[in-house]
């Protein structure tokens, strides 16, 4: 197969960017979009050129680092990570743009990389449960029903690659928020921190500058994990839930770098 | 030097106990005024690193990862062990330190492996605690099912995404950590060298991946939590990122490296299909549990497997281990796939694969069962193949997959450098020569959680605080150290990029020491790979600079340093001059073609120096630490 693909170069965070073309050929249908990107990259270190930097590790859909928007959408045509799009799901001899998950929050690395390190803080503002370690209580005094398990697990599996931020036209991150939400705020052990959890984590999307939801359903349509749009309704009830309960004296506040 | 162990006296149930009431505290009011630094933020590093915080001293926690959260061990599927006897069986902490030892083919160090056994049930409760959904049952109690190399369910699993939920509940908890203002996380940082001050680590030389900078932190002491070296097959299941950098770094500074050959080689992976393959993706062991594993008798059968009937089909394992059948250990398991496809039974375009085949549970469990367990994994080996295994059976073959072998280290995990430990799979671990299922995640958070707090925090009260101070000449020479190899390697005019490279190396290795080596071919390999060192800095072309995030600089390092460690791994796998778990020798198999250890010679764990003047002037040198066993008597494996 041979492809024109339309690349997004840009040199560092502040440089300015602009797309370059460059051809492919002979490309194995069974490929992997990153494979196709390593052969290209190998083809441009022989013959001396520049290497497209890109971001990926696990190639298994689960890690979340793979994060290119191909042909406009985040990931890809799929719905399924960067790293399981397959060259046999384009048409030979198309031109595909590549450009990196746009968002304010996510300042460029270089070319196709990223820095998320926004979604990282989202969840230092309270995507946890405050247990240090140590002896714990037995965890079957804590049943969890199937359906419940079932719920928090739907969303639990997140890969927090961004896509949902790079799809939204608002550049919201309420997908990503409301399955972290969805999960911890829906287990007995996520109790206790349930309102100061949802109202910090909420508030530190703000301090990142992500927009808010206004219903267009772009993020669950690229998800990945197929994580659906009712997690952002668990998000808004629990933070109105949260801002009838009494605010503590010293909210948790992190400062955005 | 002779290697001392540390293993504290007494009877072994009591040996972590005694250890703990005798281990020395640093107050908690002291604790701040010491730092600590964590390389890694996978289960062990991101698990020590919070666990350490949140006793209040100072972390640094690094990964090379743009968050801590993506470390490669997201991608563990199965599960993790316990020995909690959920499914009532009598399990218990000996029996899983008995299968934990007889699966490591008696390579391991009893007193470590009963203590994993030990703290194992502890490692649910904490994860548990932290909201990491493991599965339940319909009462709404924890779920466990079984994994190869044993007869009990102790396995405890979320779905199909087991690593992925583990690591979120280990880097949630660092992520209050960082909150609390007890760690601060440098991710895209990489740690290019260790620090030692009159012998002893007190930092790190580490460069930021998105600038270039290259930066010197300082601590109290240093732990290594950077993974496995698989990758150094090039083709493994690893993640694109796994690398070996910062164990080899240590290893150049005066770390012993432990048992480099003992590799594990998993049996169910999809097989490769072209030259431009990046990585290997594993299929959970836990469909064994389910799959049947089988080869048409015939080498030149065309039909579909569907097709096939019974009696011409081969169930080579469960032909040949009646006992344990499909769920033979993994090294068992994909030595006997390697077999008959040298036999030319193999299928699949390159020969090179087994079916795995879910027909008859279908049947008899329905399809609803089957994909309760299993459908996010049929659904990737779709994703990747095109076909789904409830019309056809997969195809799999075995790949690098996990490495016993790593730093060495004592009983408190500290290597043979002082205040620097190794931790999760960079260490030599408690596996053996064979590492069984769910058990890797069982080590690393045991490491992570339960032990290396202790220890570390024993060193610290037990050394005499000195400031610290990155103007240390010791720092300014690790840096120019650092500076002089990026500079090596950008300066370098060659035309092949590191993969290719990569490529190479990793093709001698799975070839002459994967799941069969011979002396002869070790021989050759060794050659081979010295002769590819000798001109990688010439080969190779870096692009870009190095004030800048640049890939390919970051992998042409971590290649150096992989083409180094073959050569030991080769070493060592010539020198050992048996066969036990993953280590598989030729000139030594018993008359039906299973592994033959030589105890009264190898019954050791051999430790390799790196030579001071380096491996163009010297050459490593082997150090034994003799292995002891009270309470198991050392048995011929047998799992038929
Ligand atoms: C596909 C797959 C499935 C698996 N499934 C299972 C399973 O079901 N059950 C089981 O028990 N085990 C399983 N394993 C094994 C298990 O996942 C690993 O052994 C374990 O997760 C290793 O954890 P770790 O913390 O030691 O290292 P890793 O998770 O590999 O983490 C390494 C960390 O070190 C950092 N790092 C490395 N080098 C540097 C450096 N130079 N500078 C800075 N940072 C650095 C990385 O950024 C990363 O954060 C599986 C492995 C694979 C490959
Ligand atoms: S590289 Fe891990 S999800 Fe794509």
């Amino acid at each position: 197969m041979n492809f024109q693909l339309e690349i997004w170069r840009q040199d560092s965070r502040d440089a300015p960017g602009h797309f370059e073309t460059k051809h492919v050929e002979d490309v194995d249908p069974e490929a992997s979009f990153l494979e196709m990107l390593d052969t290209l990259n190998e083809d441009l270190v022989a013959k001396g050129g520049r290497t497209v930097a890109f971001d990926s590790d696990c190639r298994e859909g689960i890690c979340g680092t793979c994060a290119l928007t191909i042909n406009g959408m985040p990931h890809g045509p799929n719905q399924v990570t960067t790293c399981q799009t397959y060259m046999r799901d384009f048409e030979d001899g198309s031109t595909i743009t590549v450009e990196p998950f746009r968002n304010n929050a996510f300042p460029a690395v270089r070319d196709l990389a990223v820095d998320r390190s926004a979604l990282d803080r989202i969840i230092q503002a309270g995507g946890y449960v405050s247990v240090t370690t140590g002896p714990q209580p037995d965890p079957n005094s804590q049943p969890v029903t199937p359906e419940v398990h079932q719920t928090v697990m739907d969303a639990a599996i997140c890969i927090g690659c961004g896509a949902c931020v790079a799809a939204c036209p608002n550049g919201a991150a309420m997908l990503f928020t409301g399955a972290k939400v969805t999960h911890l705020n829906n287990l007995p052990q996520g109790q206790p921190e349930r309102d100061e959890r949802s109202r910090n984590m909420v508030l530190q999307m703000d301090e990142e500058g992500f927009g808010g939801c206004t219903n267009y359903g772009e993020c669950a349509r690229v998800c990945p994990q197929d994580i659906g749009i009712d997690v952002i309704g668990m998000l808004n009830r629990e933070y109105r839930r949260s801002s009838r309960t009494k605010k503590k004296t010293h909210p948790k506040k992190m400062v955005a770098q | 030097m002779t290697l001392d162990a540390r293993i504290p006296e007494g009877p072994i149930a009591g040996k972590w106990r005694r250890w703990l009431d005798d281990h020395k505290l640093v107050g908690p009011r002291n604790r701040p005024s010491h730092r600590v630094i964590v390389v890694g933020t996978g289960l062990a590093g991101a698990s020590a690193a919070a666990s350490l915080g949140a006793q209040g001293f100072k972390v640094d926690s690094f990964c090379f990862h743009d968050s801590p959260r993506r470390a490669h061990s997201i991608a563990a599927q199965g599960g993790i062990n316990a020995a909690k006897d959920f499914a009532n069986e009598g399990d218990a902490v000996q029996r899983l330190f008995y299968d934990t030892i007889k699966g490591g083919d008696f390579r391991s160090r009893e007193a470590n492996v009963w203590r994993l056994a030990q703290v194992s049930t502890n490692i649910i409760d904490q994860a548990t605690a932290q909201g990491v959904p493991f599965n339940r049952e319909y009462g709404g109690q924890l779920a466990t099912r079984s994994f190869g190399g044993v007869l009990v369910k102790r396995t405890f699993y979320t779905r199909g995404q087991t690593g992925q939920q583990l690591l979120l509940g280990a880097y949630q908890a660092l992520q209050h950590q960082v909150a609390e203002g007890n760690v601060t996380v440098h991710n895209r940082h990489e740690m290019l060298d260790v620090v030692l001050v009159d012998g002893v680590a007190r930092g790190i030389i580490a460069r930021n991946l998105i600038t270039g900078a290259i930066e010197r932190h300082a601590a109290d002491c240093v732990v290594i939590a950077s993974g496995g070296y698989s990758n150094a097959f090039y083709l493994s299941t690893n993640a694109m990122g796994s690398n070996a950098t910062a164990a080899w770094k240590a290893t150049k500074k005066g770390a012993y490296f432990a048992n480099p050959c003992y590799t594990q080689i998993h049996p169910t992976c999809i097989p490769q299909s072209g030259e431009y393959q990046s990585k290997l993706t594993l299929m959970s062991e836990s469909l064994r549990n389910d799959g049947r594993i089988w080869v048409p008798r015939d080498p030149d059968e065309q039909r579909e497997p569907q097709d096939i009937p019974e009696e011409e089909r081969y169930y080579f394992l469960e032909e040949r281990y009646p006992a344990f059948g499909n769920l033979a250990p993994r090294d068992i398991a994909s030595r006997a796939a390697k077999v008959v496809c040298d036999d030319g039974l193999g299928v699949g375009g390159t020969k090179r694969g087994v079916y795995l085949d879910f027909r008859d549970e279908i049947e008899r469990q329905g399809r609803d069962a089957i994909e309760g367990k299993y459908l996010n994994l049929f659904q990737m080996y779709e994703r990747i193949t095109g076909d789904s295994p409830f019309e056809k059976p997969m195809m799999i073959y075995p790949a690098p997959h996990y490495t016993m072998g790593g730093l060495w280290v004592d009983y408190e995990l500290q290597t043979t450098v002082q205040g620097l430990f190794a931790i999760g799979e960079a260490n030599f671990s408690d596996h053996g020569a064979n590492r069984l299922g769910a058990s890797a995640l069982m080590q690393a958070l045991a490491d992570g959680y339960f032990i290396a707090p202790h220890t570390v925090m024993h060193y610290l009260a037990t050394q005499r605080k000195k400031p610290l101070d990155t103007e240390h000449e010791a720092f300014v020479e690790a840096e120019q150290g650092v500076r002089s190899q990026i500079d090596r390697l950008m300066s370098a005019q060659g035309t092949k990029s590191p993969q290719a490279i990569h490529r190479e190396v990793g093709a001698i290795m799975l070839d002459k020491c994967g799941m069969l080596r011979t002396r002869e071919g070790l021989l050759e390999a060794i050659e081979q790979i010295r002769e590819i060192r000798a001109r990688f800095w010439d080969e190779v072309r870096v692009d870009g600079s190095a004030e800048e995030f640049n890939p390919t600089l970051e992998y042409a390092g971590r290649l150096a340093d992989f083409i180094e460690l073959s050569e030991l791994m080769c070493e060592d796998a010539l020198r050992r001059e048996e066969s036990c778990g993953g280590h598989f020798r030729g000139e030594h198999e018993t008359e039906d073609g299973e592994a033959l250890r030589h105890d009264d010679e190898f019954a050791v764990v051999t430790a390799w120096q790196y030579p001071e003047d380096g491996l163009d002037a010297g050459a490593f040198e082997p150090h034994d630490e003799p292995l002891v066993f009270n309470e198991v008597k050392l048995a011929t494996r047998s799992y038929k």
